[in-house]
Parts: C-alpha cells; sequence; structure tokens
C-alpha cells in the first residue's frame, strides 16, 4: 500500500543492513533551516525520514522534543507548514519515505479527512500518532488506511502478548518498537532485552521492526541495528540542532552541517552492525 | 424542550442522564482513551480494579468509614441567612431564593478534593502500588493527596507548576509537612496543565510501581468516571439533608468548574430531577473577551490528556494558556461528562470574572463569617445575582467546595492590602 516505505525496507533486507530512521522537529528552529535539513538527510544516511508535527503538550516526549517543538511553533510552525514542508521534500526527494509524528489534537482541529487528503497529495507516507492507540482506531487509523497511508504503531514493554495482536491489527509500514518505559530523550535501553523484545515481536508479525528511544550515538545505534529491522533516533539528533543555535535559538551556519554529522555518524554505525538476527529476505 | 444546535452537533437526549459513560469511556462524542501505548495495559487494568472494588462491600464500607471518621462527613448543608437577606433586600424583599452551602470546605485537608483522592488511594493499595503521584494546581488536590499517603505511609510526588508553586505557597509548605515531594515544573506555561503533562510523563516511565491519582473528572476513561461517583457523595449527601431540612430537593444547584469535579460530584445526583435547575460557573479571568479559562464559553472539541472535551486552543490545535485569578480553575480544558451536558442542555453553563470572584469572596466573608476559596468564590458570584430573581420558596445551593486561606495572599495582593 505504502510502496515507498515497503520498498525501502525489501531493498534494505536484501543488501543485509537495518535502517536508520532520523527524527527532526517540522519548522524547529525555522520553516527554511527544516527545509534544508530534511533535504540533507537521506545524503548523511537517513533511510527514513520521521517529520514531527508540533503540539504544545507532547506527553510522551522529554525535555529534547519538547524544546523542539516549543522553538517550531515559535517560528510560526503550522500543521499546513508541515505540510508544505513535506510537500517541498517530496519534490526533491521521490525515494525517502516520509512519515508525519506528534499528537491527535492538531490532525483533529485541522479535520482528518482534510489532512489525510494533504498528507497524500504532500508525498507523505506514513503517520505515526502517539495518542492514538488501537482503542481509538476509528479516530484516524482506518480512515488513513483508507486514503492509503500506513499507520505506524508503537508498541512499548507494556504491550504484552494478549494486547499484541490488537497493536498489529491495522499497524502498517513497520512497527516502531519503543524500547523503554518513558519518555523520548531517556536513558538507554539494556541491548539484551531489546533483542528479546524484537524476537518476541517477530513471532507476531512479519513487519519490519523499528527500535527507538535513548540511541544517541554510532554505537548504541550499531547495537540496535544488529537486532532490529530499523533504529530510529530523535533527541540526539534535536540535541545536536539546539546546540549549533546562536544565543537566541536562531540557525547558525554551522546548523543543519550539525545534523549532517550525527546522521552521517549514526549511518555508520548501523551500516557496521552484523546483523545476527536478519529476517530471511522473503522479498526476492 | 427543544435543543438548540452546538457547532453542528444534535446529541440525542437520553432518557437518563446518569448511565454514562459507554464502555469505550465516551459520553456522546466526549471522553475516550487518548494515551500513549505505554499506558493502555494499565489504563485497562485500572478500570477492571475499578470494576471490581464497585462491585465489593467491603471497599465500600473501608471509604464510608474514612468518609465519616477521618474526613469528617457529611459535612453540613448550612442555610446562608446573611445571604439570603442580602438577596432579599436586592429584590426589594419580595423575592429572592433561600441559599445553602453544602459546606466541602469543612471537610479535612479544607475542601472536596479529598473525597475522591481517599478512593483512589484504596484502589492503589488494592492493586499493590507503593508509589503515589498527582497534578495540582492551587495545590488543594496534591495536598489531600500527600495526607492520604502520609495516613498510609505510601510514597507520593506532586507536580506543580512553578507558577502555581509560587502563587499557593502555603500549599506548597502543606505538601512538605505532609512529607510529599513536590516537583515544581518548569516545562510549557508552568500551570496545571503541564503539571499533568509531567504528571503523565512520570507514569509513562514508572508504569509498574506507579499509580497516579487524578484530581479531576478529566484524564483517560475510567477517571472521568470514577472521580466522579468518588465526588457523588456530595450529591447525595445535599439530596437527603436538603428532604430532611425542606421536605423537598432543591430547585437550583450552583458549582464552580476547573475541571469540574466538584461540581460533577453535586450535580449527579439530580441530573434526572429534571425539575432541577443547574448551573456550572467557569472562570472567566479577565473577561470572556481577554484571557479567562472558561473552555465550554470559549473553547471547542479537541483532544488533550486522554479525553475529547472543549480545550481552549488556537487555530492550530495549540492549547493556549487560560487565566484565573484561582489557580483551581487555570486549566485549558473540562471534564468530558460536562462538555456533554453542555451539548445536551441539561446543565447550564455560566461564567465569573476575577472581579467578580473576589466581589464574592469578600462578600461572604463579612455576612457568613465563612472565608471561601477563590474557585467557589466564582460560583457564589453568579448565585448571588441571580438568586433575587427567584421566588421566595426556591431553595439554592451552592457548593463551598473549599476554603480561602489559601488564598488570602492572592485577595490581598489584588485588593492592595496587606
Amino acid at each position: 500500500m505504502s510502496s515507498r516505505i515497503e520498498s525501502r525496507f525489501a531493498e534494505l533486507a536484501r543488501s543485509r543492513r537495518a535502517a536508520l530512521v532520523t527524527f527532526v522537529m517540522a519548522g524547529d528552529p525555522d520553516l527554511e533551516t527544516s527545509g534544508a535539513i530534511l533535504k540533507a538527510l537521506p545524503q548523511a544516511g537517513a533511510d527514513l525520514i520521521e517529520l514531527g508535527m508540533p503540539f504544545t503538550d507532547p506527553m510522551a516526549d522529554g525535555p529534547a522534543i519538547q524544546a523542539a517543538g516549543l522553538r517550531a511553533l515559535k517560528s510560526g510552525a503550522t500543521l499546513a507548514k508541515t505540510l508544505a514542508l513535506a510537500a517541498d521534500f517530496r519534490a526533491h526527494d521521490r525515494q525517502t519515505p516520509l512519515i508525519l509524528m506528534g499528537y491527535y489534537n492538531p490532525i483533529y482541529v485541522y479535520g482528518v479527512d482534510r489532512f489525510l487528503a494533504e498528507a497524500k497529495k504532500a508525498g507523505v507516507d506514513g503517520l505515526i500518532v502517539v495518542d492514538l492507540p488501537p482503542e481509538e482506531d476509528a479516530e484516524l487509523c482506518l480512515p488513513a488506511i483508507d486514503a492509503g497511508l500506513s499507520f505506524v504503531r508503537l508498541a512499548t514493554p507494556t504491550t504484552d502478548s494478549a494486547r499484541l495482536p490488537a497493536v498489529l491489527a491495522h499497524t502498517s509500514g513497520f512497527l516502531y518498537y519503543v524500547s523503554i518505559t518513558g519518555i523520548t530523550g531517556a536513558a538507554a535501553p539494556e541491548h539484551a532485552k531489546v533483542a528479546a523484545a524484537v524476537a518476541r515481536l517477530r513471532r507476531h508479525t512479519d513487519l519490519p521492526v523499528a527500535v527507538g528511544f535513548g540511541v544517541k550515538n554510532a554505537e548504541s545505534a550499531a547495537a540496535i541495528a544488529s537486532v532490529a529491522d530499523g533504529v530510529v533516533v530523535g533527541s540526539a539528533l534535536v540535541e545536536a540542532l539546539r546546540k549549533s543555535l546562536d544565543q537566541s535559538g536562531k540557525a547558525t551556519p554551522q546548523t543543519v552541517g550539525a545534523i549532517v554529522d550525527l546522521v552521517r555518524d549514526l549511518a555508520k554505525g548501523v551500516r557496521s552492525a552484523e546483523r545476527g538476527f536478519a529476517r530471511a529476505d522473503t522479498s526476492a | 424542550m427543544t435543543m438548540k444546535e452546538a457547532g453542528g452537533i444534535k446529541p440525542e437526549i437520553p432518557n437518563s442522564f446518569r448511565t454514562g459513560p459507554d464502555e469505550h469511556g465516551h459520553f456522546g462524542i466526549y471522553g475516550g482513551r487518548f494515551v500513549a501505548e505505554t499506558l493502555m495495559p494499565l489504563i485497562l487494568d485500572l478500570e477492571r480494579h475499578y470494576e471490581a472494588a464497585r462491585q465489593d462491600s467491603s471497599f465500600k464500607a473501608e471509604l464510608d468509614h474514612l468518609l465519616t471518621h477521618y474526613v469528617g462527613r457529611p459535612s453540613p448543608l448550612y442555610f446562608a441567612e446573611r445571604l439570603t437577606e442580602h438577596a432579599r433586600e436586592k429584590a426589594g424583599g419580595a423575592r429572592g431564593a433561600k441559599i445553602y452551602f453544602k459546606r466541602e470546605e469543612l471537610n479535612h485537608t479544607g475542601a472536596h478534593k479529598i473525597n475522591n483522592v481517599l478512593g483512589q488511594i484504596l484502589l492503589a493499595r488494592r492493586m499493590g502500588k507503593k508509589r503515589i503521584i498527582a497534578e495540582t494546581g492551587a495545590g488543594q488536590h496534591g495536598v489531600a493527596t500527600a495526607t492520604a499517603c502520609a495516613k498510609f505511609g505510601l510514597e507520593c510526588v506532586v507536580y506543580m507548576g512553578a507558577v502555581d508553586v509560587e502563587r499557593q505557597k502555603p500549599n506548597v509548605f502543606r505538601m512538605n509537612m505532609l512529607g510529599a515531594k513536590v516537583v515544581p515544573v518548569l516545562s510549557g506555561a508552568r500551570t496545571l496543565k503541564d503539571a499533568m503533562n509531567e504528571a503523565l510523563r512520570d507514569w509513562v516511565t514508572n508504569v509498574e510501581t506507579t499509580f497516579y491519582c487524578i484530581g479531576t473528572v478529566a484524564g483517560p476513561h475510567p477517571y472521568p468516571a470514577m472521580v466522579r461517583d468518588f465526588q457523588c457523595v456530595i450529591g447525595e449527601e445535599t439530596r437527603a439533608q436538603m428532604l430532611a431540612a425542606e421536605g423537598r430537593l432543591p430547585d437550583s444547584l450552583f458549582a464552580c468548574i476547573g475541571g469540574g469535579s466538584n461540581a460533577m460530584g453535586l450535580f449527579h445526583p439530580f441530573l434526572d430531577d429534571r425539575q432541577v435547575e443547574i448551573y456550572g460557573v467557569e472562570a472567566a479571568g479577565y473577561g470572556l473577551d481577554k484571557k479567562h479559562a472558561a473552555s465550554l464559553a470559549g473553547g471547542r472539541p479537541g483532544v488533550l490528556h486522554g479525553n475529547r472535551t472543549y480545550l481552549l486552543m488556537d487555530e492550530d490545535g495549540q492549547i493556549e494558556e487560560g487565566h484565573s485569578i484561582s489557580a483551581g480553575l487555570d486549566y485549558p480544558g473540562i471534564g468530558p461528562e460536562h462538555a456533554w451536558l453542555k451539548e445536551t442542555g441539561r446543565v447550564t453553563y455560566l461564567s465569573a470574572t476575577d472581579d467578580e470572584a473576589l466581589a464574592a469572596f469578600q462578600l461572604c466573608a463579612k455576612l457568613e463569617g465563612i472565608i471561601p476559596a477563590l474557585e467557589p468564590a466564582h460560583a457564589l458570584a453568579r448565585a448571588i445575582e441571580i438568586a433575587p430573581q427567584k421566588p421566595r420558596d426556591h431553595l439554592l445551593v451552592v457548593n463551598m467546595s473549599g476554603r480561602g486561606d489559601k488564598d488570602l495572599f492572592t485577595v490581598a495582593d489584588h485588593l492592595g492590602g496587606m
């Protein structure tokens, strides 16, 4: 359905490596810089891109991503501008899957049907909406699938085997495993626990499993890449961006480069990983 | 009764207003369970435990015992004689309702909050949770939670916006004294909504050990229904007390609304007595055309903190800061059942400004020797305006949901007399 996400994971499965999934916040620190960062990400080694939709009250995010959202809102970011940013990126890059990630209220207020139509038109491939569990599938998940967008669900350490089928029921594109109980940017997970969790998820689904939360550098990225189909990095990138800003929080000539350098480094980590648990390539 | 359409939504008028929510936690289109996956299994677990506790007579017996001996229930239904005279003088003597106060401010810890907290803490004990977290605005819910945790020897962490820590210092001292850890929240706007965000972040992180004791009829299902049920003791007592005092039900009910728990507790037992007029009073802050905290009057439906309800927000769905002189009403949302009761027309929602609340606060202190919290002073402001329009045999009840000790500095600041 969302061919870009599926083809990208299939392609990577053939090369026997995990995907590097990078998160950046739309409009952080301003729309122009944000657009430049997006366009530079694939070249630097990002295989998939999650683009954050800023929200005032991100209840599952840690301080780094909260601050990124507030910087973006301060610079005038809105959902309409995030969609325009996505469209601009898509005009520049036809291959890299783009997933919008955020909270439900701005989408609900924008209007679900209007949002889905415009997101599809902008070349968005999927959605991650943190505060929509399977119990609320009728809100956005089912309409998104009808509109031809993937709905990527989060599974967590508290998602037990009894609940997993409900979580997987309408998940498409990939499954995002949140490796800790906690907020974004928290401590790194124990490697062995992640490996066991990914193995458990794979018994329930053929979807690629990407793992996020707590991945900070090439080393931790490589560790996750050795057991999962994808490594999601968010807070570390957003922090690198913050450190590149001037005292008033404005972009500097170093801002885009700061992100690119870290993504290059993370990509090296991901590509160096030995894929002991690699899934058999079923797409060939 | 003909129903006005609210924002294109035409809610069905049910046979009973007391059967909600449905099994998914919905009151009409409001409510629900909009939370991160990490929390979902816990919320389902909480719902199962709450349902079991509700069916268990020993749970109710234990709670009733505490309410009697620890809280001091039943709280009196008090005839406010001089305030009634005041209303009748305003009406020229021919009219003017008989004004009663439901004295929730006499509860242990000085507000209605303890009713709900004891229920939730007993539930937490049944679930084997040893660590309790709470959010607080004015500090009343934080104090109540800290109190119950002290009594039961539980660890207690209270999240409070840094702005509220400043303006409600007496309650911060009380919580510290009770052994709770008060965490000033520096994120976002640093008030109640941010305290709730931070409590949710704590809960997501400490799911195994922690029980989140929410202070109002909001949040993901089952909280709005559970908190309401624990607060219904207010309305049930009022019913019995008014029958004893006057031989019939009251004619009108008034309560202030931030999240809306004291109001829901008073209103719910009367919702199917259609002749009883019910008024909820939101905080109009500087005025409804300026900064305020009246989500129903000035907001529209959205999704925040686990439920769909009326929210103050901008065009883009970004949550806006409310303003009220009262920290307890300064929340940009409202319980989902209130949103539904507004749309069905069963409850009439009004508002009172900071200045109106201050005037009512002073009037009540001078005429009745009762210093109300600024929160119920909002309800009082509308009640003393409407009372003179009612006949002399009209029985009016104001929920005196908290006492005003915590607000003395705020009031002194505004009146310029320290």
